[in-house]
């Protein structure tokens, strides 16, 4: 395979495997709970921020690790909590958590960015057990080990007694009360589930780029949710194993576009709009197909 | 009677919506009801009469105003929430949607109702004992769901869709059975299928059931008491002897003695 090549997969691959728990997130909240939930954005970062501000202060990676997902599912225990106590629409309670943790992840770093250029990360721990130079194949497996627990445990729990409660409180709120279960424990388990993920996201890409920023969490929400329309046009889901899939495989998808068009010589800047038109792009379509063939839709979601 | 078969008390019910404000309604008005168990009520009156505020106040959707108390199998539930409510009861609504979950299968949706009033864990939501259950408690309604577990709720017609509903309703054997005008939104074939279903289910599980309906002559005919609601109030309360022989004009007559109005204005409401 030409090194070019090899190149541009294994990035995909990386990327596509740890920017998978994002996808997941945004597909637990928006698809399993219909709870838009931009908390995201926030919550990635302090996954970040708290693994940085650890790792640099000579803690264990793998705590370090631990603590940003717990970091990210008390996140999304407040979006929760927000919505479901103080009926806040799910939309700004996120946005409001969004805007709240930019100064909270100041607070954690206590600066905009921490270097973990001299810091052991779990990946140099990984590395040396097996006496050997962190590489980009050492990366991929390890990613791909969390992945393949991550996917079998919620490909597990959305089995059980409360992970079943749990999509059918997104689904129908009002049966799932009447047969006896508290959906507002439900959303607030399911919005905290998918913000650790997001926070465990954070931790393991900023050992891997080996610093944290502030801003690194901007946009993640539509990345999240342009993975899974690309994962659910190609693999039109219809359990949980195959949701899940479809997470994994539209975000490989969407950073094997994003690297090739980088390749290319797309600025990194423009990124952000690149993704967002794709997001637009991809939701205007059925209206648009509507439309043309004079069929009628409902008009769209203000909150 | 004389021994206490009292399943369900209310006492004092008064529900009053948007209170202080011009709209300001007094929905329900000092209710005093006893539920027997193995009861069979049918519930009539006009639009607006309390009918389906007293569901959902019997349902925990919200509690009544101070001093009420909703009691049942001898446990005050007055004030818990509708979670908690739901352990006793199992409700049907006029619009199938609201009854079940449209985008999982029939097989989820019955997982999550042979569970009422259980602690859910970390087990299986179904398993092949469940599947078991499910099918032997869909095939006596004849309609082929037992072969269809894994078909979505969404893609079944909406007779189907209520009697899935009504299965739900039921399957864990609830202390009381709630149907909110349940067969008022299907085609009168289906209406008629569904309700036979209601009738084959409540006397095989000898459940307690209030049925709210708009048609006097279901009332009747189903059922072994007959309430009529006026304005908050229950204005009528028929037995299974004196409701034995009564026509529709008589309880037309009944009626517009206890309301004290012609009927006339409610004709088209309280359909014939």
């Amino acid at each position: 395979m030409p090194p070019i090549i090899q190149g541009i997969l294994n990035t995909s691959i990386s990327e596509g495997l740890v920017y998978a728990f994002i996808a997941i997130g945004v597909f637990l909240t928006l698809r399993v709970l219909a709870f838009p939930d931009l908390t995201v954005d926030g919550s990635f970062v302090v996954g970040g921020s708290i693994v940085a501000v650890m790792i640099a202060g000579g803690y264990n990676p793998f705590l370090a690790t631990i603590v940003a997902f717990v970091g990210g599912l008390a996140c999304g225990a407040i979006t929760g909590l927000l919505n479901t106590k103080l009926r806040i629409p799910a939309l700004l309670a996120g946005i409001l958590m969004m805007v709240g943790l930019y100064s909270v992840n100041l607070l954690i770093m206590g600066r905009p960015n921490i270097p973990l250029l001299r810091s052991v990360t779990m990946f140099d721990s990984i590395a040396s057990w097996f006496g050997m130079a962190r590489s980009t194949i050492l990366v991929i497996i390890v990613f791909a080990v969390i992945a393949f627990i991550v996917f079998m445990l919620l490909n597990w729990f959305l089995r059980t007694e409360i992970g079943l409660a749990l999509r059918a409180s997104g689904d129908n709120e009002q049966m799932v009360r009447s047969l006896g279960v508290d959906t507002d424990k439900n959303i607030l388990l399911g919005v905290a589930i998918s913000n650790g993920l997001v926070a465990l996201a954070g931790a393991l890409v900023a050992q891997n780029q080996q610093f944290s920023d502030v801003n690194m969490g901007i946009g993640m929400i539509v990345m999240g949710l342009a993975a899974v329309i690309i994962g659910e046009a190609l693999i039109h889901p219809r359990g949980v194993t195959s949701m899940l899939l479809a997470a994994f495989v539209g975000t490989f998808l969407y950073r094997l576009f994003i690297t090739i068009a980088f390749r290319l010589g797309l600025a990194p800047g423009n990124l952000k709009l690149i993704t967002a038109l794709l997001v637009i792009i991809a939701m205007a379509i059925p209206y648009i197909q509507k439309k043309l063939r004079h069929e009628w839709m409902p008009p769209a979601a203000r909150w | 009677m004389g021994e206490n078969k009292s399943l369900l008390q209310l006492e004092g019910i008064t529900k009053i919506f948007s209170r202080g404000t011009i709209d300001e309604v007094k929905a329900l008005d000092n209710i005093k009801l006893d539920v027997n168990a193995e009861d069979y009520i049918t519930i009539i009156g006009s639009n607006g009469a309390g009918k389906t505020t007293m569901l959902n106040l019997i349902a925990g959707v919200f509690p009544p105003e101070r001093g009420g108390k909703v009691i049942i199998n001898g446990n005050d539930i007055t004030g818990l929430s509708e979670y908690k409510h739901a352990a006793y009861i199992g409700r049907v609504y006029q619009d199938p949607n609201i009854g079940t979950a449209t985008k999982m299968t029939i097989e989820e949706n019955l997982a999550m109702a042979v569970l009422r009033g259980q602690t859910r864990g970390l087990r299986a939501a179904s398993n092949k004992q469940r599947r078991e259950l499910f099918r032997s408690t869909l095939a006596p309604l004849g309609l082929g769901l037992e072969d269809r577990l894994n078909a979505m709720v969404g893609t079944l017609s909406s007779g189907q869709r209520q009697a899935v509903a009504l299965v739900m309703a039921t399957i864990s054997k609830p202390a009381l059975l709630l149907l909110d005008e349940h067969i008022a939104n299907l085609d009168p074939r289906t209406a008629q299928i569904v309700l036979e279903l209601t009738e084959m289910i409540v006397r095989q599980e000898k459940m307690t059931t209030m049925m709210v309906t708009h048609n006097m002559e279901l009332a009747l005919k189903y059922g072994n008491r007959l309430i009529m609601m006026h304005e908050g109030k229950i204005v009528v309360d028929l037995n299974q002897d004196q409701r034995t022989g009564l026509t529709i004009n008589d309880l037309v007559t009944a009626f517009e003695q206890a309301s004290g109005r012609k009927f006339i204005e409610d004709k088209i409401l309280l359909r014939r």
